[in-house]
């Protein structure tokens, strides 16, 4: 237990103050991920993701912002294990056939108001894997989306920019 | 490596009165090539099992008025592919499943893709196919079009026939297609007793995305992007397995820093994957002082190979003919320093885990694997090597640069989460070992070589050992110069059938531990 104590205490807090890493804007990112989640969603953004084709690269990059460094819950935002506890979906794609039932039922089991992006080239627009016997492509061939995250996959930064974005565009309705 | 069996095996097919052909196979090689007829296709595999040689792959190809039909062996290091065909109007043969479970689902997937019927295969049920097309329409067929025939909206897949468990007290847990973390999709179905599982069916097939129908008409640059997709945490290794197939079947030779910085990389991955999954393993035993520590250090990690190669996975980075980004004196550096610290930090950690007996209570015994299963059914990677099964490509069928490296294999026999996980830990140093040799040996010279299109019909097989264990790649080539079939084998394959077995008498809650332990691709799998 020391051990652990002490290993924790030498390695302290590692997470960023998000800028320092590319874009001089992210620090206001955090803040302002923070301020839209407590103003439309009461201080808690509950996203559950969905994994509709995807070859796994873009589930890696959103584990990872729930790694020390991007620590994404300081902003509000939490995955949540069923779609009814979620304000958003954060769709991967590219939707194959064997998927689309259940994005569907996904997408009906989430409560209104709810959000939906649309993550990676596949999510986006197909992808490397298009439309095909077995793939729908983009995610917004099945359900309404709302929002579009790039990238192959998009880094955890993107991902941050890519969900204030679109909760930024909420609150401006 | 040795051949010395593969002529004792063609002698043991002629005693037995199997008629095998060896035919040139110049892009498959240092694999060799056996041709044999239809009707002995069972008795090739109950051969091959009494030969002791380990079932690696099956798929099919469609050849126009034949289907051929491959099947892929190795032993002592040394790979053998079993080639036969079949008329088109009446594609039947029997099965390799009745000897080796590690052809049962590839089979049926051969099955549902291109209409090849096992005649004698145990199983009758689909296993690729759900819902997006129908059961007398076969995607890797030439006549079917890639935009399928598909009504305007996929049903679900309803009707599968899951084994059912019956009794006092016996309760039915259906799991997935979305399950409750951010992890790929797939069906599980449990049937249990209180907490204890007595049977765990998997249902996989969701994410099948036809990739081996779309890599038909590539060339060869967009097939090393598709093979980077397989199975986006194993996107060199499916890429290199991908390059090195283009490169035999071609004749075209990657200039040895390639080679070099494609090790390098694929270590790279190793190394990130095996910190990332022990983080996700302690933390399915609520041990979070772990994830987040081993999360901050694949981090890292990660960082280091977006700032050497331009990208936090190195995807699109392994090209046929060489690699697409060189390593400055800077980046390797920061390597070096990095491995340093990084080996400091993972002595403290280990120790941690070693000896916490919160962690000995979840992990020790917890999902046991036994070695003769693991090796019956050809399971790979560290969960063949936690249960006795030693095999690495890098060492014992080695390629450049491993052929001039020392390669450590760790291999365990208790079979059980802890001793996977001890695997991964020594995986990992190993692998920072391996990057200082190569780093230190780092040839100068170009990264890559020109690419120039074979001949119609070349076909080339290349084999990596990724962070699961061996990825194979299969390609031939078209007259046009452009893809006429691959096929990708992801270890996932031989190790998904290894957890509906150590899963059993499990509790349930012990589920995710034992599925993260064994963490098989469904991307990889689903193709």
């Amino acid at each position: 237990m020391l051990r652990i104590l002490g290993k924790i205490q030498r390695i302290g807090v590692v997470t960023e103050p998000l800028p320092k890493i590319e874009e001089p804007a992210l620090a206001e990112v955090g803040a302002q991920i923070k301020a839209c989640v407590g103003e439309l969603f009461g201080g808690s953004l509950a996203i559950r993701q969905v994994d509709a084709g995807s070859c796994n690269g873009c589930e890696l990059e959103i584990h990872a912002l729930n790694n020390p460094y991007y620590g994404i819950e300081r902003f509000g935002v939490h995955f949540v294990a069923s779609p009814r506890h979620a304000d958003m979906l954060l769709v991967t794609g590219p939707v194959s056939r064997h998927m689309e039932a259940a994005l569907r039922r996904t997408y009906d089991a989430t409560p209104e108001p709810k959000l939906v992006i649309a993550v990676g080239e596949c999510g986006a627009n197909g992808g490397e894997f298009g439309v095909s016997y077995a793939s729908c492509g983009a995610v917004t061939n099945v359900i309404p989306v709302d929002a579009v995250i790039r990238g192959c996959p998009p880094t955890p930064l993107d991902l941050m920019r890519g969900i204030l974005e679109a909760i930024g565009k909420q609150s401006s309705r | 490596m040795t051949t010395a069996w593969i002529a004792d095996f063609l002698d043991q097919l002629e005693a037995r009165g199997i008629p095998a052909r060896e035919a040139p196979a110049p892009g498959l090689a240092p694999a060799r090539l056996v041709q044999v007829d239809a009707a002995d296709w069972g008795r090739l595999a109950h051969a091959a099992r009494d030969f002791e040689c380990r079932w690696v792959a099956g798929w099919g190809e469609d050849g126009g008025d034949d289907l051929l039909v491959n099947a892929c062996f190795e032993k002592d290091g040394a790979y053998l592919v079993a080639r036969a065909a079949v008329k088109r109007a009446a594609p039947t043969l029997p099965s390799h499943a009745p000897y080796y479970p590690a052809a049962d689902r590839p089979e049926r997937h051969t099955r549902d893709m291109l209409g090849i019927v096992f005649h004698d295969h145990p199983d009758a049920r689909r296993w690729t196919r759900h819902q997006a097309w129908k059961d007398t329409e076969y995607p890797l067929r030439q006549d079917f079009p890639v935009a399928g025939n598909r009504p305007a909206q996929t049903p679900p897949d309803d009707g599968y026939g899951f084994l059912r468990a019956q009794g006092a007290g016996v309760y039915e847990i259906p799991v997935g297609p979305v399950h409750a973390g951010i992890i790929e999709p797939g069906h599980f179905r449990f049937q249990a007793v209180g907490e204890m599982v007595l049977n765990l069916e998997e249902r996989l097939g969701y994410v099948h995305k036809g990739i081996e129908k779309i890599a038909a008409g590539r060339d060869a640059a967009g097939l090393a992007r598709l093979a980077g997709r397989v199975s986006g945490d194993s996107t060199v290794a499916h890429a290199w397995a991908a390059c090195m197939a283009l490169e035999r079947a071609a004749g075209v030779k990657p200039p040895p820093r390639a080679i070099g910085l494609r090790a390098l990389m694929a270590e790279r991955e190793r190394v990130a994957n095996h910190l990332g999954d022990i983080g996700a393993i302690c933390n399915d035993v609520s041990f979070t002082f772990g994830f987040y520590q081993f999360g901050r250090l694949r981090e890292e990690w990660t960082r280091l190979s977006r700032s050497a190669f331009g990208h936090r996975f190195m995807m699109d980075r392994v090209i046929p003919g060489g690699v697409a980004a060189d390593l400055d004196v800077q980046a390797a550096a920061a390597m070096e320093r990095q491995i340093v610290s990084l080996r400091n930090e993972l002595g403290g950690l280990f120790n941690i885990l070693d000896d916490l007996p919160s962690l000995e209570d979840r992990l020790d015994t917890t999902g046991y694997l036994d070695p003769a299963t693991a090796k019956a059914l050809g399971a790979l990677g560290y969960v063949g090597h936690a249960s006795g099964v030693a095999f690495d490509v890098r060492r014992d069928a080695a390629y450049p640069p491993y052929d001039a490296l020392k390669v450590e294999a760790p291999v365990f026999k208790y079979g059980d989460v802890a001793a996977r996980v001890k695997v991964r830990a020594r995986e990992t140093l190993a692998s920072l070992n391996i990057i200082e040799t190569l780093l230190a040996r780092l040839p100068e010279g170009p990264i890559g070589a020109a690419w120039k299109a074979p001949a119609a019909g070349a076909e080339g097989l290349g084999l990596t050992e990724g962070f699961r264990g061996e990825c194979l790649a299969y390609v031939r080539f078209d007259e046009n110069g452009r893809i006429a079939r691959y096929f990708p084998r992801d270890p996932s394959w031989l190790t998904w059938p290894a957890l509906e077995i150590l899963i059993r008498d499990n509790i349930v809650p012990d589920f995710p531990v034992c599925n993260k332990s064994v963490n098989g691709s469904y991307s990889g799998h689903d193709l």
